[in-house]
């Protein structure tokens, strides 16, 4: 046996399964699926640009006849849901198996959205493991699966079959040749003419499924007590069994499309049936559109966020155990951008310019957390760019504050791009701040085009940011370091009081790539308890409760100087060797 | 459930819970039990607040902890330790290491530390250990998730050799002779500490 999160589970089940070719954008929780996949035995896989891009390279490879993984965090699935959707029409060649996972309670997420709603509007059949072990084994079958009815499959994970490790037993690669291609553009070219006719195909494999999934083996009954029967998927399955012992549970496996007739048998073996589901009622309605009577709780289960077996005791009304409280008035512990991180100055300064800040996906996002407070928006990949454009129209005639975007370098390559030239196109104005810190950060650190790495370290080429931005018709485009807080106020100031459209690439690479410390810098004597430097938000410094005097935590400052250029009286040095404040490699 | 052992380990994103929980799920595993091991990927992992937790026995179905179920809270820092607490089961074990990081709303001066967190700690039940201080004197300041391994290892069914041969294959192979010493410290002086209880029971 060995001990694999739900992530590393459905890598080995595509390897197991004879997967030739992984394709990916990174996003928690599914980043590790395709890093995991990639370090396999006989494979290519690779990181996209995005998931939309991920999808259709999935669609091509298995067109030509490999079978291929493709994965995604849940907001990646609406990206990607253009292919998709008529992915779903085309169907595979090799077997086509995409991975959305999903983050119920938010943990590093814009939403919690479901995504067992795209299943349903898209025809895909989605698979939902509970652990690890089934995680391995549903994606297994899946390729197969796949080619037998002809269609793409979901496998749908949560966070906790994601990131939890279980026991799998580990079997032996299955060697799938590639199916032969062939020319047959009734199947691939979905035009009018050819999707119509495709749609019919689509409809009679939908019968097709709902005939397979009355007896699919992913779906099972578990029968205790005839009082009580829950209807349940994925990690929400487990903390069922953990919080109702004696229930009768009827684990779905296959949750779209269900089972109708043997969910209507279930019920009928129950004197109330009931359905526990995760930040959703996608389970709940479609029992109920089975025609089955869905009872209600006792008190109401949590509708967003994620379940445990306690909410679900208490949701039946049964009790919970006693417990401490914590003392009140905690401080709050929020993630923080690091210390030495080449963002923070951008943000400070965006800050004393009173600039509204679009802002985007990724580390950077923790600028809006206090003191930093930099940030006015952030919706989904992208979208720095273009709100910051309709802003800028919005408040045209008016006295406003200037208008910023804030965007990484990875998200920029993710959908920035398109977003700049159709600024560029409708003659934009408004600035661009592309924090380029040379890595896909927030995820663990993975290549993209701007810094030239990919995921199977093969050759590659170094996109030019500066360059690719000039060529779309940019003409203020300067590249500033970050940790340089007078370049970086020059650079706003003269970017924000023009009207002309300007990119400002702040370079400098994050601190967690090269992990170089600098001795660390101290507090002398001439502290004046100014409270300047605490509003850096550096997670090094702290501000006496009693002298209001900054001190510096040697351990955790890395010696990267962005302080002692915001100390106007010279109080924060580095005691040797003599290197100057600001000064950074 | 109740051959279901469940260990919440807590701390600071960046202390080194993942691997303490990675150690401790695979000393289980070696021992013939089921185990699940939890953890928090992603945004959480900048400085904040991190949970992991982990289950084994002969069933473990969820793979979450809910409020007084924990046999074992394990604490990388007294304030994290303090807002656990909610966790422990009544008449579990409570263990922290003896430091308190001021999280980034303290250190801005915008909410204070809590007021007396040794003593409402100590009042808990807890066992305090200098986690830190023990890992420097073993060899490696990092190795402190690895002390408080040790002190755990003592309420927990695993022989003392089967944690050492897990935690010698897991890190990196520069630091196995300090990571055996932490462990064998932070054993040491948990198994220290609850021989001087007994003693005061025996006394009182």
């Amino acid at each position: 046996m060995e001990l694999m999160s739900g992530n590393e589970a459905i890598a080995q089940g595509a390897w197991e399964a004879g997967a030739r070719i992984g394709v990916a954008y990174p996003g928690t929780p599914s980043t590790e699926t395709l890093e995991a996949f990639a370090e396999k035995e006989g494979v290519y896989a690779e990181w996209c640009v995005n998931e939309k891009v991920a999808v259709e390279v999935g669609i091509g490879a298995s067109a030509a006849g490999a079978r291929v993984l493709a994965t995604m965090k849940h907001v990646g699935v609406n990206v990607a849901a253009d292919p998709l959707f008529t992915a779903a029409y085309t169907g595979v060649g090799g077997g086509l198996v995409v991975l959305a996972a999903d983050d119920p309670g938010m943990y590093s997420s814009q939403n919690e959205q479901d995504s067992h709603y795209y299943a349903r509007a898209a025809h895909i059949p989605l698979l939902d493991p509970a652990d690890s072990a089934e995680a391995l084994a549903f994606t297994r079958d899946a390729f197969e699966l796949s080619e037998r009815f002809d269609v793409p499959f979901f496998v749908r994970s949560s966070v906790r079959v994601s990131h939890t490790k279980t026991p799998v037993e580990c079997g032996p690669r299955v060697e799938v040749p590639l199916k032969a291609y062939e020319k047959d553009p009734g199947k691939w070219v979905m035009m009018p003419a050819f999707a119509k006719p495709r749609r019919k195909v689509q409809l009679s494999r939908i019968e097709d499924l709902r005939a397979w999934v009355e007896d699919c083996p992913f779906n099972r009954v578990e029968q205790r007590g005839s009082a009580a029967g829950v209807v349940c998927a994925g990690a929400a399955y487990q903390h069922v069994v953990e919080a109702l012992p004696d229930a009768s549970v009827f684990k779905l496996g296959c949750t779209w499309p269900l089972p109708a007739q043997a969910l209507r048998a279930f019920a009928d073996s129950v004197d109330a049936l009931y359905v526990v589901e995760e930040a959703s009622e996608y389970l709940t309605e479609g029992v109920r559109a089975l025609g089955i009577d869905v009872a209600e709780f006792a008190a109401p289960l949590p509708q967003d966020g994620e379940l445990s077996p306690g909410l679900i005791r208490a949701a039946f009304g049964l009790e919970t155990p006693a417990h401490a409280v914590a003392p009140e008035n905690l401080p709050s512990r929020p993630p923080a951008l690091c210390p030495g991180c080449p963002h923070r100055l951008v943000f400070k300064e965006l800050t004393r310019l009173k600039a509204i800040v679009t802002g985007d996906i990724g580390c950077y996002t923790l600028g809006a957390l206090p003191p930093l407070s930099a940030m006015d928006t952030c919706v989904d990949m992208g979208a720095s760019v273009s709100m910051a454009h309709g802003f800028e129209l919005a408040l045209e005639g008016t006295e406003h504050r200037p208008v910023v975007a804030v965007i990484g370098d990875s998200t920029f390559a993710h959908s920035g791009l398109s977003s700049l030239i159709s600024t560029v196109y409708n003659r934009g104005s408004g600035t661009v701040c592309v924090l380029d810190n040379r890595t896909t950060a927030m995820t663990g650190r993975q290549g993209n085009p701007f810094n030239g790495e990919t995921l199977q370290k093969r050759p590659s080429r170094e996109l030019d940011l500066e360059g690719v931005v000039r060529s779309l018709g940019v003409e203020d485009v300067r590249t500033i370091d970050p940790h340089d807080a007078l370049a970086v106020r020059r650079a706003l100031k003269d970017a924000t009081s023009s009207d002309e459209l300007s990119v400002l690439v702040f370079r400098s690479p994050c601190v967690l790539l090269e992990r170089t410390r600098k001795p660390a810098f101290e507090v002398t004597g001439d502290c004046t308890a100014c409270g300047v430097c605490p509003t850096l938000g550096c997670p090094a410094i702290a501000k006496d409760a009693e002298t209001g005097c900054a001190d510096i935590d040697p351990d955790l400052c890395i010696g990267c100087g962005q302080c002692a250029q915001y100390c106007a009286f010279g109080a924060i040095v580095q005691p040797e060797p003599a290197a100057k404040g600001g000064s950074h490699e | 459930m109740s051959s279901t052992t469940t260990v919440l380990l807590c701390g600071v994103g960046g202390q080194g819970t993942i691997l303490a929980a990675d150690v401790l799920a695979r000393t289980a595993l070696a021992a013939g039990s089921l185990v699940k091991l939890s953890e928090i990927h992603g945004m959480a992992q900048r400085g904040g607040a991190v949970t992991t937790v982990v289950r084994f026995g002969d069933e473990v179905p969820s793979m979450v902890c809910d409020p007084g179920c924990a046999d074992c809270v394990v604490s990388f820092e007294t304030t994290e330790a303090l807002r656990n607490l909610p966790f422990l089961k009544q008449g579990g074990y409570l263990l922290s290491a003896d430091e308190a990081i001021k999280p980034l709303p303290v250190a801005t001066g915008r909410a204070v530390m809590p007021a007396g967190a040794r003593e409402t700690l100590t009042a808990a039940g807890a066992t305090l250990i200098p986690a830190g201080e023990l890992a420097r004197a073993a060899g490696s300041a990092k190795s402190t998730n690895v002390v408080l391994l040790g002190a755990l290892s003592t309420r927990l069914p695993f022989a003392a050799e089967a944690w050492e041969q897990v935690i010698a294959d897991r890190v990196p192979p520069k630091t196995v002779e300090a990571n055996l010493a932490a462990f064998r410290a932070g054993r040491a002086f948990a198994l220290d500490a609850s021989g001087a209880e007994a003693d005061k029971e025996v006394r009182s």
